[in-house]
């Protein structure tokens, strides 16, 4: 066999080996479309951005007045008497639905990520991620659609009160569509703890659960935080499911089984309704520029606390 | 004696630390250099800057010119048809997730060969230099990622002779495979030489002595000791931490 | 002989406790979700059919079938995905391949992030005031197409991000070793190594689309249309949006009519999202290296 290794490396000059190849056009073309392409997100996040100003700038160099936009209880963008935009009320029904489904939400969902990453088989890890991610395929409307028709007669009965539509229901199906994005960020966080803590508080003797609370809870504090940061982003945001299950009513509710309603419904209900141009329509567009700058600081906290300590 | 390369006044770093301190070197045609060093003495980084590796890299500063035929590699933009000009043989073996075929032909696919004759006679040529067609030429189509670590090893050297390279760089080719094949390979190299240069890289102090028409050693990213193996390996140094080296009393 | 003292037993105990609190917990978590699909299964059955699916609703959507929805649906989709597919790939391959790890990539990444994050019904507000009005598409299934596809975009992009990324580097050094450029070695090493992350997250955001409502409010879906679409700068009407439609807007819907519509929006997402994790799990076994 060693007989008969070819030797003749250069004396045959093939054709292929010898052409110089110039970046064809095409390959340019090709690379200067990936170049423009990765830039697409930042385009439209600044397009976003750009078009929702556009449409609300008239607004808020005209009727725009911060104490009532802010502190007015009184939305009443089509009276015939007195035009007013006071989103007050819409603040505080979107605080306490997200404040109470983060209440309900946050504990569960971080006890969820820690037995899903920390005490369970494999097995059934790969069974509960399967589950989550089901979960979260299920769209908004059906969510809103379970509380009209299964939650609402839940709460009727239960607590014994005239309407189930309200900041109580919202909450629930807030904290049931947040639950997996909450513990699917916990128990990346959790993962992101090196096996090598765990090892060595155990070689010292330490229990499973001693590990969970005294080790890796402080450890991956920070990704916690962002996994509920996130999931207070999500219940902010949401807007179909909340549109029918907090009964959309323009008041301060006195308690959880009132009906309220948020900053995304009001946009959701009305803006079909507003004529386009006019200043109800461009009041509209100012709430989803609040919306948009709220979700804006909830991820970019959410990601400082994944990303910017860790370096 | 030709000199194929020149390296002149090389300086490389990589962010903060120099790897490669103002290096000069001439490789000659048809000789099997063989450089060696500690580990992190910056024999790597060498290799690499020699088909420009070191272009993908971000963070590398390059200073100085490497020539090859008299010619700066840096002369084109486009470094690929240097790279076919250069083979590289990398110390941990790399089957890319294809066939064995598909393996060995990728390199002139990616040069626009497209005859099938031709493919086909180029990789049973460089599966043959390998050492590497006995074993796989009844299954040619299987999976090259399915063989073992040494049988990949040599397909990562017939890639890197489908090429037809005018130097062969070898960076601790031996480390996966074993001593049968070592040999098998080192014969093989012995008789490419007849066409092409070899710079190797190697940690086998024995392999340098074996193999090396001359021997460099390196240390904290310059050559201390460049000669001929006689001299070398007969105690004829001009650092005192060469012949160390040598007698294993360091690295 | 030795015996564990009491004092570690009950340590034993106390874990014991904890474990089953937390396993309970997760239990009851899931509950909820599963009792939603089987009351939704219950109720919906029995007025699914043939029928149901392939006629026209009519008396005011009280009766009849969920056809021209479910075709809405679909042209939706479709659109979204053949839009946002191309782009988001692109922009993967190009914060994997090409982008330096510097300040203007953090900022990519930052707004990735942000498009992901942003309230759907803001996305709507922007396809409103820029696909519908700016570019002068008029409420069409173009316009709410593209709203989607934007919506679409971060998750497209980050599911091919993760899987250009579990390509080895060593692969990419051996092609580039051999005299193989960038590009072909994005295009016969990288890509065809990472095609299951891809169809994955392409199939995932097929889902997400089609169960999305408020993104297409007002940038396309119609209540009613007595009429299907005849081309893509045509309304249409969508069965996420119909679902809304018939639980809040008309009076009269007998409950098991929109228990129907909702079972099958939801059977059409979950049976998208199965061939997804299919798929995941069937390239996993695959897997060449």
């Amino acid at each position: 066999m060693e007989a008969k290794i070819a030797t003749e490396i250069n004396s045959a000059p093939l054709e292929w080996r010898q052409r110089k190849s110039k970046k064809p056009l095409s390959e340019k073309i090709i690379e200067g479309l990936i170049k423009g392409g990765g830039f697409s997100s930042i385009v439209f996040i600044l397009a976003i951005l750009f078009f929702i100003l556009k449409e609300a700038y008239p607004f808020l160099v005209g009727a725009f007045d911060f104490k009532e936009f802010f502190f007015s209880t009184e939305w009443n963008p089509a009276s015939v008497v007195k035009i007013k935009y006071g989103t007050f009320a819409i603040l505080v029904g979107t605080l306490m639905v997200t404040v109470l489904s983060m209440l309900i939400a946050v504990p569960l969902g971080l006890a969820c990520a820690f037995y899903i990453s920390e005490f369970c088989s494999p097995r059934l890890r790969e069974t509960y991620k399967i589950l989550i991610e089901f979960l979260a395929a299920i769209p908004s409307v059906v969510w809103g659609f379970v509380a009209i028709m299964m939650i609402n007669p839940l709460i009727i009965n239960l607590f014994d009160v005239p309407i189930g539509l309200n900041i109580l229901n919202a909450s629930i199906i807030l904290a049931l569509m947040s639950l997996p994005l909450i513990v699917s960020v916990g128990e990346d966080a959790l993962r992101a703890v090196p096996e090598s803590y765990r090892e060595a508080a155990e070689a010292m003797g330490a229990t499973k659960w001693e590990v969970a609370t005294r080790v890796l809870l402080p450890a991956a504090k920070n990704g916690l935080m962002a996994a509920a940061l996130l999931g207070v982003g999500r219940a902010l945001g949401e807007t179909m499911a909340v549109l029918m299950a907090t009964g959309h009513a323009i008041q301060i509710p006195d308690s959880i089984f009132e009906p309220g309603r948020t900053l995304t419904a009001t946009i959701a209900a009305e803006l079909g309704e507003s004529p386009k141009g006019g200043e109800h329509y461009q009041a509209l567009f100012a709430i989803g520029l609040m919306l948009f700058i709220i979700s804006f600081i909830v991820n970019v906290s959410a990601d400082y606390l994944i990303r910017g300590r860790r370096k | 004696m030709i000199k194929k390369i020149q390296i002149k006044d090389l300086t490389v770093n990589y962010g903060s630390k120099d790897v490669i301190h103002s290096l000069n070197l001439d490789i000659y045609q048809n000789e099997i250099l063989a450089i060696i060093g500690p580990a992190n003495s910056g024999k790597s980084s060498l290799l690499k800057c020699l088909n420009r590796m070191t272009d993908f890299n971000n963070s590398a500063r390059i200073t100085g010119d490497i020539l090859l035929d008299d010619e700066s590699i840096y002369k084109d933009e486009d470094s690929t048809f240097l790279r076919r000009r250069i083979g590289m043989v990398s110390p941990l073996p790399v089957g890319l997730p294809m066939t064995i075929k598909e393996n060995v032909t990728y390199a002139p696919r990616m040069a626009g060969c497209k005859d099938p004759a031709e493919l086909d006679a180029i990789m049973e040529d460089c599966l043959k230099k390998a050492a590497l067609w006995d074993e796989v030429k009844d299954r040619l189509n299987t999976l090259a990622t399915k063989l073992s670590g040494g049988q990949q090893q040599r397909l990562t050297i017939a890639r890197a002779l489908s090429h037809h390279p005018e130097v062969l760089c070898l960076d601790e080719f031996s480390i996966a495979i074993d001593p049968v094949t070592t040999m098998k390979i080192e014969a093989v190299l012995n008789e490419l030489k007849k066409n092409i240069t070899i710079v190797m890289v190697t940690n086998v102090i024995n392999q340098a002595k074996r193999l090396g028409d001359r021997t460099a050693m390196m240390l904290h990213g310059k050559i201390l000791d460049l000669n001929t193996n006689e001299r070398i390996f007969g105690g004829e140094v001009t650092d005192i931490r060469t012949k160390d080296y040598i007698e294993g009393l360091f690295g | 002989m030795f015996r564990p003292s009491h004092e570690l037993t009950k340590k034993e105990l106390k874990e014991k406790n904890y474990q089953n609190l937390l396993s309970t917990i997760t239990f009851f978590l899931f509950m909820p979700a599963l009792i939603i699909i089987f009351l939704l299964f219950l109720k919906g059955y029995p007025a699914l059919s043939w029928d149901f699916i392939f006629q026209d609703p009519i008396n005011g959507m009280t009766a009849g079938g969920i056809f021209p929805t479910i075709v809405g649906t679909f042209w939706l989709v479709i659109i979204s995905v053949i839009v946002s597919c191309p782009l988001g790939v692109i922009a993967a391959i190009y914060l994997s391949e090409y982008a330096a790890d510097n300040k203007l990539n953090r900022m990519i990444r930052l707004a990735i992030l942000n498009l992901a994050g942003v309230p759907s019904i803001v996305h709507a507000l922007f396809g409103l005031g820029a696909f519908v009005l700016f570019l002068n598409m008029g409420t069409s299934i173009l316009a709410a197409s593209f709203t989607l596809a934007v919506m679409n975009l971060p998750v497209i992009i980050t599911s091919t991000l993760e899987s250009l990324q579990s390509v080895p580097l060593s692969y990419r050094e051996a092609s580039w070793n051999v005299g193989a450029s960038k590009l072909q070695t994005i295009r016969h090493i990288v890509l065809p190594n990472s095609i299951p992350g891809i169809l994955t997250g392409l199939v995932f955001s097929v889902g997400r689309s089609a169960g999305e409502t408020a993104a297409i409010l007002f940038t396309g879906v119609a209540f009613y249309l007595p009429f299907l679409p005849k081309s893509v700068f045509d309304q249409c009407m969508s069965l996420s949006m119909h679902l809304f439609t018939i639980s809040t807007q008309v009076v009269g819907v007998p409950d098991a009519y929109p228990f129907a519509t909702a079972l099958v929006l939801i059977l059409l997402i979950l049976s998208v999202n199965s061939i997804s994790v299919g798929l995941r799990y069937y390239f996993r076994t695959r897997r060449k290296w």
